[in-house]
């Protein structure tokens, strides 16, 4: 298990150098010499030559990349065009933002969807369910901007209830939260109720009720555990893909963090910044798949043996 | 011909049988099914896909009859009518140059349905390719693609289509262009996991022993019988599609104004969220109509063709 | 009428399908003898299966029964309140299934699985409840009880896994352990082991109603035998009797074409004719189809239960008492 767990290691830091050298290639591809746009229409070519000296762009691309990787394991990655800081401390900052952001929006998306996707298994094709199912299809169908606009819109706007945009306290951040997280509930409560459905048909779960189980001992101690071993993988990637930055329901709530950032750095050309930025969602997507793989090798003994 | 319940029924009826005889409960009711009749079955047990399927055909055909179905044109400005609530005369109002919305809309189906559909039809192609050739040809061609695939999984999509746009440029054909490199890599797995399983069958095994050649068993053999997966993922791709271009667009990084993408139309409705808020309402509406019945099909589909849960 | 632990009358099962009523259990009466081995042998979909369930109320949706009475160790259980089959359940009615494998929670480990009947139905301690799985681990030849208590299900053999089965449904010493074709997953030595551990369970006492479809399990354990055709009982007699002088039709194509099969015959005895849909049954016999004594009569009217020479032993069939030509 230790060796599989190793293995896995290695592949995803590899597939992680193979994200970052396709980044680093994309961003060079670009026609301009970013040292040109750093300094702005009217420099001199002395002076852009220069630059270009000193930003080691007269190199070639895959010296500049091992460069690039060798900076950014010391935590270096560059300095922001546009912004005159150092891209590590600005992601810092930005990350914090998005972290409380996608805490909030997971701890109510999973509460939510995990315990709607339980009613609507256990009372299939009632009443319940139908509305549990219909609202999670909204969910799952609606765009993330939508969502965000309606909840501007409604609880912002007419009822004032709540900021906005913004984040200069900590309620500024639960009308994004609920917008980002929105989605996930509605994809956590079909994976519940699917799962559950078919889990409810396995014969173990004759052998609890033969037991003397009742309906909740059977759900509780039977169902539940088996059903859960793929929705933890889902949450994982889900929490994932939230911290990796929530690109649209940042921008809209104006939140500072690692999304908001990359637009920020694509509207103002500002390579290093996308560079740092894009890299540091993919580190982040792919610890996140590693630590699915991981838990479901936890919590299924079956894998657990195997591996 | 059986219901999902009955047919589970009728399989636990079976599980234990042993004894043969010559003749069994399921086939009594039959069981084989054909593409058609797997159709038919869907129509008859799934009125939601039935519907949805209606409602994609009345969009397309609106976006093609838009100059037909609207006396305004879609560009046409006129600042007399600047924002006006809906009424008989602009049935979901005017935006901020007095455009009427729902020509807008017409026009902008044309424009989402083209990058729903394009982009998806360019990232099945693309995918079905590289997963059938990673599956059959295996080896150091199977690991270079499969690897390229995980390093695009690996980024937010979202994100790398950012990326992708920014380093192409504006432009209709480059947001085609991102929106597949964006999706081929899921597809691409799909297909090569199920050719690996159709490797393993003994009518693929019988065309290699005869001696058929791998490039006439891909065409023969091999993706026609990916072809049901390849349906089910299109009608759940050409969404997923509409989303990423309009979110695109909503962020003003992917088509510009003038044209009338729904993305777009949202985008541009933001300003004026408070005083008008049908500007933006309504394109969001229609995403979220089509997104939704795409979504509904695609179950339906998936539910009769069943590619996903076959062993 | 206390020397029966289990009495069903008239059970009638049913699901209900969108093609129609589907009767899988279609008038059954049995009676399992207190400290007996009782076997129900038919083909797979006969309504064995459904018996069973429907005796422990596991029955499922779209199924339910529809009438009959059920008695067990004197007591009528038809009709309970969910609750009070709960605390049946386990307790003095247990049963085990086919699959081992499946029918074992896969992320439990074993002796957490057979304590926990125990603890759903007797007040204990955790350390008593882990003793009293160890014992009746060693009672149903767990060798190595305390660290097979540890394992998941994916870990043991077939073999073991149904000794757990076993021990999960005797460790409350119920009064009726039904036994759903057992030992068919099972390799044939581990099958007569497995046979062998319910001989003695019941010579402990407890009644056992054993399901199979395997007339060769069903000869070497059984004390009384009824025999199912698509949802009835076609035949009952002690298992000497049945087995030496079959009455049914269906009862001898059926020794018919195991007894080819052991004897190594040139040709298979096979039964012409399939099952019939359980949807759309014949409206006389059930068999009448397939039966090449079939008289006009027999397509007309469902045969009763006719009794034939010898003690309990009686058949489903008009020509019953007719004697061989």
């Amino acid at each position: 298990m230790v060796r599989n767990a190793l293995q896995r290691l290695l592949q995803s830091v590899l597939v992680l150098l193979g994200a970052a050298l396709l980044v680093f290639l994309m961003l060079r591809i670009i026609p301009g010499n970013p040292a040109a746009v750093l300094m702005g229409e009217h420099a001199d070519a002395t002076v852009i030559k220069r630059m270009t000296e000193e930003l080691g762009l007269d190199q070639p691309v895959l010296v500049q990349f091992f460069r690039y990787i060798a900076d950014a394991l010391r935590g270096d990655f560059g300095t922001s065009f546009s912004l005159g800081k150092p891209v590590s401390e600005l992601m810092a900052s930005a990350f914090v933002n998005t972290l409380i952001l996608a805490l909030f929006a997971s701890a109510y998306a999973w509460i939510l969807g995990i315990i709607s996707g339980v009613i609507a298994a256990v009372k299939k094709n009632s009443l319940p369910d139908r509305l549990f199912m219909g609202a999670s299809l909204l969910g799952v169908s609606m765009p993330v901007f939508m969502a965000a606009m309606l909840l501007q819109f409604f609880l912002g706007y007419q009822l004032k209830w709540l900021p906005i945009a913004g984040t200069s306290d900590w309620t500024g951040f639960i009308l994004p939260a609920i917008a980002l997280g929105w989605n996930s509930a509605g994809s956590v409560a079909r994976l519940v109720r699917s799962t559950l459905l078919e889990i409810l048909e396995e014969d173990y779960i004759d052998t609890a009720r033969a037991k003397g189980r009742g309906q909740m001992g059977v759900l509780m101690v039977h169902a539940l555990r088996n059903a859960m071993l793929p929705v933890i993988t889902m949450m994982a990637i889900q929490l994932s893909g939230m911290l990796s930055g929530a690109v649209i329901t940042e921008t809209v709530f104006s939140v500072n963090g690692i999304g908001r950032l990359a637009v920020q750095a694509i509207s103002s050309r500002d390579i290093p910044l996308l560079q740092g930025t894009v890299l540091f969602s993919a580190a982040i997507v792919i610890i996140g798949n590693y630590v699915a793989d991981s838990l479901y090798n936890v919590l299924d003994p079956r894998i657990r043996k195997e591996a | 011909m059986l219901s999902n319940r009955e047919r589970k029924i009728v399989e636990r009826f079976e599980k234990s049988r042993k004894i043969q005889s010559a003749g069994s409960l399921r086939s009594q009711i039959g069981e084989e099914e054909t593409f058609f009749t797997m159709m038919r079955r869907m129509a008859r047990e799934n009125k939601l896909a039935v519907f949805s399927a209606i409602v994609i055909l009345l969009i397309i055909l609106a976006a093609i009859l838009a100059p037909v179905l609207t006396p305004y044109s879609y560009s046409d400005m006129d600042l007399m009518n600047r924002l006006s609530p809906p009424s008989s005369a602009h049935l979901f109002g005017t935006d901020e140059a007095g455009r009427d919305i729902l020509t807008r809309l017409l026009y902008g189906a044309r424009v989402s349905l083209l990058t729903g559909v394009v982009p998806t039809i360019m990232s099945m192609l693309l995918g079905a390719l590289l997963g059938v050739v990673s599956g059959i040809y295996g080896g150091w061609l199977d690991d270079l693609i499969m690897r390229l695939a995980d390093i695009t999984l690996a980024f937010p999509s979202m994100l790398l289509a950012m990326v992708i746009m920014y380093m192409l440029g504006d432009g209709l054909i480059n947001v085609f262009l991102t929106l597949a490199l964006v999706n081929w890599a899921s597809v691409a797995r799909i297909v090569r996991a199920q050719t690996l399983q159709l490797k393993k069958t003994e009518f693929v095994e019988a065309a290699r022993v005869i001696g058929v050649r791998r490039g006439k068993m891909i065409f023969r053999h091999i993706l026609p019988n990916c072809l049901p997966t390849l349906i089910v993922l299109f009608t759940l791709n050409v969404p997923a599609a509409i989303l990423t271009e309009s979110s695109l667009s909503f962020l003003g990084l992917g088509l510009q104004p003038p044209s009338a993408s729904w993305g777009l139309m949202v985008n541009s409705g933001r300003q004026y969220l408070y005083a008008a808020p049908w500007l933006s309402l309504a394109p969001g509406i229609a995403i979220m109509v089509s997104v939704l019945a795409f979504n509904f099909l695609g179950d339906g589909l998936r539910d009769v063709l069943d590619p996903y849960q076959k062993k | 009428m206390a020397d029966n632990t289990l009495e069903i009358r008239n059970l009638n099962t049913s699901f209900f399908t969108q093609h129609g009523e589907v009767r899988a259990v279609n008038d059954v009466s049995l009676d399992v003898r207190r400290a007996q081995i009782t076997g129900i042998v038919g083909e797979s979909g006969c309504g064995k299966s459904m018996t069973a369930r429907s005796v422990m109320g596991l029955v499922r949706y779209p199924g339910r029964i529809v009438s009959g009475r059920i008695r067990l160790d004197g007591k009528e259980i038809t009709g309970l309140s969910k609750k009070e089959m709960c605390s049946l359940r386990g307790n003095e009615l247990s049963m085990i299934f086919q699959e081992p494998m499946s029918s074992l929670n896969p992320v439990m480990k074993v002796g957490k699985q057979v304590e926990e009947t125990l603890r759903i139905h007797q007040h204990v301690t955790k350390e008593e409840a882990a003793r009293r799985t160890e014992e009746i681990f060693r009672e149903v030849g767990i060798s190595d009880a305390r660290s097979r208590m540890a394992c998941y299900p994916h870990q043991l053999s077939g073999g073991l896994r149904q000794r757990v089965m076993i021990a999960m449904a005797m460790i409350c010493k119920p009064k009726l352990l039904i036994a759903d074709e057992p030992t068919t997953a099972l390799d044939v030595t581990v099958e007569a082991q497995i046979l062998s551990l319910m001989k003695r369970l019941c010579e402990g006492g407890t009644s056992i109603l054993l399901i199979s479809h395997n007339l060769g399990v069903i000869a070497q354990v059984c004390d009384y035998v009824y025999v199912m055709y698509a949802g009835r009982i076609v035949e009952q007699a002690d298992t000497c009797t049945l087995f030496d002088h079959p009455v049914h039709p269906y009862t001898r194509a059926l020794l018919g074409a195991a007894s080819s099969l052991r004897s190594g015959a040139a040709r298979l005895e096979t039964i012409p004719g399939g099952v019939p849909n359980l949807l759309h049954l014949p409206s006389g016999c059930s068999f009448s189809p397939r039966c090449e004594k079939c008289a006009r009569q027999c397509q007309n009217e469902v045969p009763q239960m006719l009794p034939v020479s010898g003690e309990g032993h009686l058949a489903r069939c008009y020509f019953a008492n007719v004697p061989e030509e």
